[in-house]
């Protein structure tokens, strides 16, 4: 063989695979979108008249030692862009995701990432697989509504990764914005992303919790209490506490909030101590009329779930996986500050707590209702 | 317990030798060699034709590995059979290598030992190298593909058309998963037979840890391989067919082919260094099997 016919072979074998790839290029204005760590989400418009985009993101994996509770206890955790649950990617239907994916060398395992709202090749898990020292580029059209989980899905680890930290969420809007169940457009003034993880920590003779100088050093053993699927801690945001006391939500009365909650693994319960959900999409997905009114809605393993409230009472709520055991002895609550009016008409204490009168029924003397 | 008793008569020689000689690397004379508590077999040097372990790609595009022929120009040293439980406790008892609960528990002490890590396997050719004088470690993928010779299986899954990965993708999904179940309890030493090089039970239910990372290349037109990564966190491991595993795993279940079934067991088989770093034990070594002397080696099982 010649050296002009070998260098006109790889002509050849260049344009072969650059064609199909350039027809399948969508050609469409590109935008970058800076990521924001949860509870917050990055700027984004709720409604669009402008067309489909491709939205471009970029996300780093971190594998880093945490702390997941009040007395110290060190976890191992896998994370995307380091926070759990990984930030919240907000496109709009038709629009494309475009996700730079890097696993720095300093880590030590493969990851990838399989998104709940993508089509084929599990979910683009078959095609991110990077190592150490590694990046990927994946582009996947978001062909359906709603909020979706991501999450980490190595081969033979994926429980192990998702619960060490490595799941996150997608939100894909309708373009024209969300609607309630009469097609009537909804809007929020705030936007809140609570992740929920169910994490398994190994124990000494002792009962204390252990502690590992690496990830594949707490492998067997944290394997072995996720074995037996009774978590130690059940975390929002990545620790107990994440969200309560300096770190509580805030709103005002009258300001209308969407509250997204996704669990990668397990099944999950949120509700709203004094409040309630106006408008729910359980499932997470848009293309459904939202459930209205709701005092708790049920979040399966595995997905997310949206649920629209307009704050009427000031004061402080709980947000609490209703499971009041993981909520109150695990870690999974929530708290919201709510600034503004009260409304006694909503509800007003008529007698404050004092001596039993007997005959004495709410505000009326007995023997004055007419008969 | 007769292994560990044959363990420490081993050490005791090369003591023994050591303080009678005093002369530099000489102090292994031939004649007191230490024994080896495993039978090994030199595999006289020849060509290895085979595709080499790792990712590929043209283009950017998964593709086949391509055919490599690798000429060996001196014999390897390699036991002939894997590493039991009973030696893999005496490590254990010389607080040289972690205590394993789980697989193959409740095996006999003279089966193969099973549900060892990468770090497990490491930790027991070191422990013994060190009480031997003879250094062990662990084949490199081409090693045990040249010593596993009509067993081994390198293909990747069937050949991949650069063109349509799916489709590659589905196939070695059916090629992998028509694989047929291997019953993962540990077996007799012998159960799965002898190869033409005289290694028992290469192939059979318990995989072996090789030192191989998983590496990514780029094939370039010229056929020749443009290494991208390399992954030492992920080892190549080898039995019925070509798997890659996270170092740190003892359970492959949970550790996974690409799709289809993983292997059923992780165990243990060393080679014998003969490259000279051992004050050329092993080259000695080479030399009496050559010469036909026997008596040096014996099966401790
Ligand atoms: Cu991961």
């Amino acid at each position: 063989m010649t050296r002009r016919s070998v260098l006109m072979g790889a002509a050849i074998a260049a344009l072969l695979v650059a064609v199909p790839a350039l027809a399948a290029e969508p050609d469409l204005p590109r935008k970058s979108i800076e990521l924001v760590a949860p509870p917050f989400v990055h700027p984004h418009e709720q409604a669009t008249k402008e067309g489909p985009k491709i939205v471009q993101f970029k996300m780093t994996i971190s594998e880093k030692e945490v702390v997941i509770d009040d007395a110290g206890t060190k976890f191992q955790s896998m994370t995307y862009n380091g926070s759990m649950p990984g930030p919240m990617m907000v496109v709009h239907e038709g629009d494309y995701v475009e996700l730079t994916l890097v696993n720095p060398a300093t880590n030590t395992m493969p990851h990838n990432i399989d998104f709940h709202a993508a089509t084929g090749a599990l979910g683009g898990g078959a095609l991110t697989n990077v190592n150490p020292g590694e990046q990927v580029v994946l582009r996947w059209k978001a062909t359906r509504s709603g909020v979706f989980v991501y999450h980490c899905a190595p081969q033979g680890m994926i429980p192990w990764h998702v619960v060490s930290g490595m799941s996150g969420t997608v939100m894909v809007l309708p373009r024209d914005g969300l609607k309630d169940r009469d097609g009537k457009p909804l809007r929020y003034d705030r936007i809140y992303y609570v992740g929920e993880h169910d994490l398994y920590v190994p124990r000494d003779q002792d009962g204390k919790y252990k502690s590992y100088p690496s990830l594949a050093e707490s492998y067997s053993d944290t394997l072995e209490v996720m074995r037996k699927l009774t978590p130690t801690h059940v975390v929002f945001n990545g620790r107990v506490g994440a969200l309560t006391g300096k770190n509580a939500l805030t709103a005002k009365v009258g300001e209308t909030v969407l509250i997204v909650h996704s669990q990668a693994n397990r099944d999950t319960r949120p509700h709203l101590i004094g409040g309630h959900g106006d408008h729910v999409w359980e499932t997470g997905k848009f293309a459904n009329p939202p459930e209205k009114n709701l005092e708790t809605w049920f979040v399966r393993g595995g997905s997310a779930a949206a649920a629209l409230y307009t704050f009427l009472q000031p004061g402080v709520y709980a947000y609490v996986n209703h499971n009041l055991i993981e909520a109150a002895e695990l870690g999974a609550t929530a708290h919201v500050k709510v600034d503004g009016e009260w409304s006694d008409d909503l509800m007003k204490q008529v007698s404050p707590p004092g001596p039993i009168v007997p005959g004495k029924v709410g505000a009326i003397e007995t023997g004055t209702v007419a008969k | 317990m007769r292994l560990a008793t044959e363990i420490g008569m081993a050490l005791a020689a090369a003591v023994v030798t050591a303080a009678a000689t005093v002369v530099g690397m000489a102090w292994l004379e031939p004649a007191t060699t230490p024994v080896l508590p495993h039978t090994v077999v030199a595999v006289a040097p020849g060509e290895v034709h085979y595709r080499p372990a790792g990712d590929y790609t043209v283009a950017g595009r998964p593709a086949a590995a391509p055919l490599r022929t690798v000429r060996r120009d001196r014999p390897l040293v390699i036991m002939t059979r894997q590493v039991t439980r009973a030696e893999y406790a005496a490590c254990v008892s010389a607080s040289a290598c972690p205590a394993i609960a789980g697989a193959g528990a409740g095996a006999t002490p003279d089966r193969p030992m099973v549900g060892v890590s990468f770090r497990d396997a490491v930790a027991y050719a070191e422990w013994m190298t060190r009480t031997t004088g003879v250094v062990h470690r662990l084949p490199t993928d081409d090693e045990w593909v040249f010593a596993a010779a009509e067993k081994a299986d390198t293909e990747a899954g069937p050949l991949i058309a650069v063109d349509d990965p799916i489709r590659a993708w589905l196939a070695r999904y059916e090629a992998e998963s028509s694989r047929a179940v291997v019953d993962p309890a540990p077996q007799p030493v012998g159960a799965f037979g002898a190869n033409s090089r005289g290694l028992v039970d290469m192939a059979g239910n318990v995989w072996e840890w090789t030192t191989t990372c998983f590496e990514r290349s780029a094939l370039k037109p010229s056929g020749e391989a443009q290494p991208l990564t390399t992954n030492c966190g992920v080892r190549v491991v080898q039995g019925q067919h070509r798997s890659y595993m996270t170092d740190f795993i003892r359970d492959p279940k949970a550790g996974g082919c690409a799709a289809g079934l993983p292997p059923a067991n992780l165990g243990i088989r060393l080679v014998v260094e003969t490259d000279g770093g051992d004050g050329g034990f092993g080259l000695r070594l080479l030399d009496r099997m050559a010469r036909g002397v026997q008596g040096l080696l014996f099966d401790g099982s």
